[in-house]
């Protein structure tokens, strides 16, 4: 909104005898640079008007002068807080398109990080909303286990909030005994804490008088909206991408999806924590059935060779070369993919002409769609209950702006 | 899945005749092409479909194909769902930049709001009858579209790199 529209609107909101308020870019209870310009009557919200774009980064523009092997990095900085899901969506994508088939322990690893990142992800949407209601003590205790899901992707390849773990054809390393350990400490601890958490807040009288009830959605009006993920469940449609169309042998587990009747704050929480204690449970069935076997598909052209054969062997130097260079034949196609990320269905739309990078490759990223409900939900509620619907949406900054 | 594009586009073609251009298969995803004027009516058509209802709007993305006939120059993709019999279509409308005014489907998904602005934004392509079409992610005076395939990433004047090898 320009200064001549927002100078129009304040004229028009004090006839009314309302006021303008902007909340955001940044302001600490929006957890990220979200603006809204608020028309308020009092405490209530008569109307909101959102700003979006202020980290706005162009990835579907810089994805089309990249080299294919270079694109998880700017998957990684969509949704920061399950980097690891977004990557590996990007790398199945590639695999459809080429029609890699992956090794099943590289599937079944695969599947192992993405729910770890999908309980990093709901830990801090949760507690955050805790946070926003006054209860800052379960924030400070889900971040300690958070932190150790963290160490087992720097045991892993070295970075904590970028991981850039997965390879096109399946994983660049497999798990060395320190990671199987702190995986074995974290499943045993996380329970415990999940249990912990959920003693303080869910049936926490202060807590559920705050938020049932408060932010509801529909689940006509989430589905005309575009929602998915946790948002959507908890409005009551059992709609689930690892179910509905599955990848990486999430057929081979087996797991409830959660979902909620009202579609509000409280269900929204509820969605989340239960869906946590199912990540556990596939991620346990994961390690059971964890088959042997090589942790990448053959395909030398898009999986780098080890560095010691480079040094010594002709054609692994040659293979090496051509992946760095982005001098490997891609197929004409278009593909499109989509993930079960922490807040919806990330999808990713592939045009390949052929050439060394694609064509043109669009995200469909959950929170965009989803944000542009927000206007409607927070209409007619108080600011307070605005500020716990965004942070109950678990909308992040980097995934909405691209 | 074929008999899925065959029968999607068969009903297409007894309630549409012309205005479906093509249908094929694409990968996992049956593929219509269609004529700009008739996307909200397919899509309302399709949302009350016998056999599949097409009821959730998955994405809308554009498309800039600058070595296409003139008239075939910009492409809108929708991708619809259908999340009861878990079935996936993929519909394409052509536009030129001379006309480069697509319909738009706000008034059937609330969720094409801002996507069809996103598009304008990086592409230009015009929605008639969309409630706000403004710039969304980038700043509301930039002049240029930077979807579009003539926009380079980088500043063409720099000389002190070669990039004529790498990348379009």
């Amino acid at each position: 909104m320009n200064a001549t529209e927002l100078e129009k609107k304040r004229v028009e909101a004090e006839k009314l005898g309302y006021s303008i308020l902007n909340l955001g870019p940044t302001h600490p209870a929006t957890h990220g640079i979200f603006q809204n310009i608020l028309t308020m009557d009092g405490d209530i919200i008569m109307d909101a008007v959102p700003t979006v774009g202020y980290i706005h980064r162009a990835f579907e523009k810089l994805a089309e002068r990249r080299a294919f092997y270079q694109i998880p990095t700017l998957t990684d900085r969509l949704n920061y807080c399950s980097a690891p899901i977004n990557n590996f969506g990007w790398h199945m994508t590639m695999e459809k398109l080429l029609g890699i088939e992956v090794p099943k322990r590289a599937q079944y690893l695969r599947v192992i990080l993405m729910e770890f990142s999908r309980i990093a992800d709901h830990l801090v949407c949760n507690s955050v909303i805790g946070v926003d209601t006054g209860a800052l003590s379960g924030f400070l205790f889900v971040f300690q286990e958070r932190e150790k899901i963290y160490e087992i992707f720097e045991e892993l390849c070295g970075a904590r909030l970028t991981t850039n773990m997965g390879r096109i054809g399946g994983l660049e390393r497999d798990f060395s005994p320190r990671v199987w350990d702190k995986v074995n400490a974290s499943l045993k601890s996380l329970p415990k804490l999940l249990a912990e958490f959920e003693k303080l807040l869910m049936r926490n009288r202060i807590f559920m008088d705050r938020v049932v009830g408060a932010g509801p959605i529909s689940a006509e009006r989430a589905l005309n909206y575009g929602f998915t993920g946790p948002n959507l469940r908890a409005t009551g449609v059992d709609y689930d991408v690892r179910v509905a169309a599955p990848y990486s042998s999430y057929e081979d587990f087996e797991f409830d999806i959660p979902v909620g009747t009202n579609g509000d704050i409280y269900d929204r929480f509820m969605v989340r924590q239960e869906e946590m204690h199912q990540s556990l449970r596939i991620i346990k069935q994961a390690i059971a059935k964890l088959p042997e076997g090589p942790i990448h598909a053959d395909v030398p052209d898009f999986y780098l060779p080890p560095k010691e054969e480079v040094y010594h062997n002709m054609e692994a130097l040659i293979y090496q070369f051509k992946i760095v260079m982005g001098e490997t034949n891609v197929p004409v196609g278009e593909v499109y993919h989509a993930v079960e990320g922490g807040n919806g269905e990330l999808g990713f739309y592939l045009i390949s002409d052929g050439g060394r990078t694609p064509f043109r490759l669009s995200f469909r990223r959950p929170c965009f769609i989803y944000y542009q409900a927000y206007t409607e939900m927070i209409k007619g509620t108080m600011l307070s209950d605005a500020v716990l619907t965004l942070s109950s949406l678990n909308v992040i900054a980097g995934e909405l702006d691209a | 899945m074929e008999n899925v594009t065959e029968s999607i586009g068969k009903a297409l073609h007894d309630k549409f005749g012309d205005a479906l251009v093509k249908q094929e298969l694409i990968v996992d995803f049956p593929t219509f092409t269609l004529k700009k004027e008739s996307i909200l009516d397919v899509l309302t058509f399709l949302y009350d479909f016998e056999i599949y209802k097409f009821q959730f709007l998955t994405s809308i993305c554009g498309v800039h194909y600058p070595d296409n006939v003139k008239e075939e120059e910009f492409c809108v993709v929708y991708q619809l769902n259908d999340m009861v019999k878990n079935q996936r279509i993929r519909l394409k409308v052509y536009t030129s930049e001379a006309k480069i005014q697509v319909p738009s489907v706000t008034s059937l998904f609330s969720t094409a709001n801002w996507l069809e602005r996103e598009t304008y934004d990086f592409f230009g392509i015009e929605f008639t009858g969309h409630p706000n079409l403004t710039k969304i992610l980038n700043m509301d005076d930039q002049p240029y579209f930077p979807l579009r395939k003539q926009y380079q990433l980088e500043d063409e004047t720099r000389d002190d790199k070669d990039d004529s090898k790498f990348g379009r």
